[in-house]
């Protein structure tokens, strides 16, 4: 026995719509039956994981701290992806935006004034930018693997800031802990409102960053490039685009976005360069954008979709003692049944049994 | 395997439905194939005769109906069960690897573990008997499209079928590849093999075959005997009603100053199994249809995408268009001196078939069109494009079923008349065309050429690479033919002979006819 899939030849509109909240059920299900076999009593693990993060105002600021990253990073994911460029180093460009739009603070500690802020997040994208943009030099001067080489210099980012929050970076009154100086107030991104919780501007940002993406997606002949590009890159040579460019364009804007979510996080919610910054925003964010169907409006409602995993994580790890990774899980879980659904729109499975067949003659 | 009883029909079909959605492709088809006959296939583009086959060969289960095989109802599983009753199918688009040899490619579709070099055997061997010479251990991409045409008859032959289903198989051969191909088809009706046919071609079917089936919009309109119709008759059982033919004004019209000149155009191949460009000359004057006839294969492709700037040259005196030198301006520079481009491929080339038409009147035209179609940024006014979709729609009668569909969901005749509508809406004073009614209905072709010819009329000049020799003849003013990356001497029409073009087509060059010795010799 064999199972092929099969195109169908109509997709059903309805189950293109809701493809994302049946992967969200089918999440769901499979959560219960993993905490079943764990042995915790898996309903009160479901609420603790996606219900109680939800039910205090301090903890929907904390969600708005777990969003804003990935909602940021997934705005320009969703743009490379559907430019049929395939960066899977948003993990390694956020690291480095964080670390560049750092530069100022630690370098310079005394330069605070109105400027330090914008000045720290504009480097900060242009770093994510210019990580962004070295795979999409290999790709379009040696026709290297995107998906390879960026996801490669995650590590070659990963390693560079441990070096630099343990070594050079490192503040010289901490006690030999890693990590820099705090930042003065000045170089931190502010707190939305104060008296209720610590959510900071970022969230701001990365809706801001949503909406002017979307609408260049919708109504700029930009968008309309990508669309062409990433759907049929004949029928865009043919437009007179230029693939190259493309390929620029694609890992610059979401580089940059992922370097500008990077020094959000680090001039927001930690407020020094430690040795980490992210527990894996970057992964995590092509998630959010495959789960928002590569639309930057959607990227919103599924960043915080996957912010309440990782929220639901520390919930579970401090009431139930599971491991927070079983987070991870559920943030795997959630991309495998998003594309299996989108493959099942598109194909059905089709069972064939008996042997090969054997020519007569 | 027995043989089929004398007298019964060899495959029947009763019935026989597919439903996709709530479209009925094929609706209640009924058809009999006796053993030992061509059976022609007849219709138009979108009429049904894929889906149709598709079903006999296992490739799609029929909705409703059944099929009789030998007067015994059978379910068809798949191209494998279909092999092993006996039904062997040559594909239009040929399933090769080009990197591959032929004894491999043949080997591939053959479910039994034989040694390859057994395999080579029985292929050179039934390449002979059925003059159909073929080196078994030549790499296809080295191999013409009729060669490769030939392995696949040949792989389908070597599973000993009693019917053969061939997909337009002259739609890539010279006409003298053609005669050959006739004279197999003949052979093996004369060992009693049956053939299912089909083809746009109507003289061709009027020749060959000796029963036809008419589809229309997914049902059977007539069973006819072909010899008893003309190609006209034919042609309206297929389209329902009178087809226009397009006519020349006798006397060649006076021609305008050049507005097309080709200059040694050179042009590495690209890729291992394209091909190269070796110094191509040609003049187009305003007012003139010049056609480029050719097999496919032959450096047309790498042609239109060095003429139309996908691929741009070194030196900008290579091509002038319209009177500026152009070589190094990209598509969307050379657009912009009043050319319009349509290339042979309409779905992923000339369109995005995932995005609707209107979208797709942007793709070709948001430069030229900038004033109209965008605004501060590259805002895209949505009004202003839809607005010449919709007249292109009404222009060339593009029949949809949406108001503002995606491309993939027209049918191939009418979405080719609106990519040609797409560039005459711009009254382009060039105008450069590949393959303009490939795979295109009679109803849609006579349309388009019509449009073509009275574009060159109005003063245009008029570039249309075509593997469709009675559309050259129809439409062109002289005819060039394109063989292995060259181009020959355009012949005015009224010099021009079926046997003339295919000489040259065959690579012959004028005034020599050394045809069939330059196609026999077939890689090492």
């Amino acid at each position: 026995m064999r199972i092929e899939l099969v195109k169908r030849p109509q997709q059903s509109a309805l189950f293109s719509a809701v493809s994302p909240l049946l992967a969200l059920a089918l999440t769901v299900i499979a959560g219960f039956i993993i905490f079943s076999f764990l042995g915790k009593p898996p309903l009160e693990a479901l609420y603790i994981y996606f219900i109680e993060p939800l039910s205090e105002t301090w903890q929907l600021h904390e969600l708005a701290i777990k969003a804003a990253p990935l909602i940021m990073i997934a705005v320009g994911l969703s743009v490379c992806y559907a430019s049929n460029n395939w960066n899977i180093g948003a993990e390694g460009q956020f690291i480095i935006g964080g670390i560049t739009g750092s530069l100022i603070p630690i370098l310079m500690p005394d330069f605070q004034n109105a400027l330090t802020l914008p000045l720290m997040l504009l480097f900060g994208f242009i770093g994510g930018a210019a990580m962004g943009a070295i795979p999409a030099l290999l790709k379009t001067k040696f026709n290297t693997n995107e998906i390879l080489t960026s996801l490669m210099l995650v590590y070659v980012a990963q390693l560079f800031l441990d070096w630099l929050a343990r070594g050079v970076f490192r503040d010289p009154n901490g006690n030999n802990f890693p990590g820099s100086i705090r930042f003065p107030s000045a170089a931190r991104l502010p707190e939305i409102m104060p008296s209720q919780g610590g959510a900071h501007l970022g969230i701001v940002l990365a809706i801001i960053a949503a909406v002017i993406v979307w609408v260049m997606m919708k109504y700029l002949l930009r968008g309309f490039e990508v669309k062409v590009l990433g759907g049929s890159p004949r029928a865009g040579r043919f437009a007179g685009f230029s693939s190259t460019r493309m390929v620029f364009f694609a890992f610059i804007l979401s580089g940059g976005l992922a370097g500008l979510a990077g020094i959000s996080e680090v001039s927001g919610a930690i407020g020094q360069l430690r040795e980490t910054i992210s527990p894996g925003y970057g992964f995590a964010a092509i998630i959010v954008a495959f789960l928002g169907r590569l639309n930057p409006l959607g990227a919103i409602a599924a960043g915080f979709v996957l912010a309440l995993t990782y929220l639901g994580g520390e919930g579970a790890q401090m009431s139930l003692g599971i491991s927070d990774k079983v987070a991870r899980v559920f943030q795997g879980l959630l991309l495998f049944f998003v594309l299996g659904c989108d493959t099942l729109i598109h194909y059905r499975v089709r069972l064939v049994f008996g042997d090969p067949v054997k020519v007569s003659g | 395997m027995q043989s089929g009883n004398e007298g019964t029909e060899l495959l029947k079909t009763t019935g026989l439905t597919k439903v996709f959605g709530e479209v009925k492709a094929c609706n209640g088809i009924d058809l009999s194939i006796a053993p030992g006959e061509i059976h022609a296939l007849l219709g138009e583009n979108g009429a049904g005769k894929s889906t149709l086959v598709k079903m006999m060969f296992g490739v799609l289960d029929p909705s409703e109906g059944e099929i009789l095989w030998k007067g015994q109802p059978v379910r068809i599983g798949s191209p494998g069960e279909a092999r092993r009753l006996g039904i062997g199918m040559v594909f239009q688009h040929f399933s090769l690897f080009e990197a591959l040899t032929a004894a491999e490619n043949i080997a591939l579709v053959l479910e039994e573990k034989t040694p390859i070099h057994k395999i080579a055997e029985t292929a050179r061997q039934l390449s002979v008997d059925y003059g159909l010479p073929l080196d078994p251990n030549a790499m296809v991409g080295d191999l013409s499209v009729g060669e490769r045409q030939r392995i696949e008859i040949i792989r389908c032959l070597l599973q000993k079928p009693d019917l053969i289903i061939l997909d337009e198989p002259t739609s890539v051969l010279t006409p003298q590849e053609a005669n050959k191909m006739f004279e197999t088809l003949e052979r093996l009706k004369a060992e009693g093999k049956s053939i299912l046919y089909i083809s746009h071609r109507l003289d061709e079917v009027k020749r060959l075959c000796d029963t036809a089936t008419v589809l229309r919009h997914g049902k059977v309109v007539r069973h006819c005997v072909p010899r008893d119709e003309t190609p006209s008759s034919l042609a309206n059982m297929m389209v329902g009603s009178d087809v226009e033919t397009v006519k020349r004004e006798g006397a060649a019209p006076e021609f305008g100053k050049p507005l097309i000149e080709i200059r040694n155009l050179q042009r590495p191949p690209a890729t291992p199994f394209s091909i190269p460009l070796r110094g191509i000359d040609l003049t187009v004057r305003a007012g003139e249809i010049i056609g480029i006839a050719g097999v496919a294969g032959n450096g047309q492709g790498e042609f239109f995408e060095a003429i139309s700037g996908e691929a741009v040259q070194k030196s900008p005196d290579v091509i002038t268009l319209n009177g500026e030198k152009c070589g190094t301006r990209g598509i969307s520079g050379r657009r912009l001196l009043g050319v319009g481009f349509v290339p042979e491929e309409r779905l992923g080339h000339g369109a995005v078939p995932s995005l609707p038409l209107s979208e797709n009147m942007l793709l070709s035209r948001h430069q030229t069109d900038r004033k109209t179609m965008l605004g501060a940024f590259g805002y895209i006014r949505n009004a202003a494009v839809k607005a010449a979709s919709q007249r292109v729609i009404s222009e060339m009668d593009v029949r949809k079923t949406a108001e503002d569909p995606e491309a993939s969901a027209l049918s191939g005749g009418n979405l080719q008349k609106y990519l040609i509508g797409r560039e005459l809406d711009r009254q382009p004073s060039v105008m450069i065309v590949d393959q303009p009614t490939w795979g295109v209905d009679a109803g849609a072709a006579a349309r388009i050429r019509k449009a073509l010819i009275a574009l060159a009329r109005s003063g245009s000049a008029v570039l249309v690479i075509s593997q469709d020799l009675d559309e050259l003849f129809e439409i062109s003013d002289s005819i060039a033919v394109m063989h292995d990356g060259r181009l020959s001497e355009p012949v005015p029409i009224a010099e021009a002979t079926y046997e003339k073009i295919g000489l040259l087509m065959g690579g012959a060059e004028p005034g020599h006819m050394a045809f069939e010795g330059v196609k026999e010799e077939a890689g090492a």
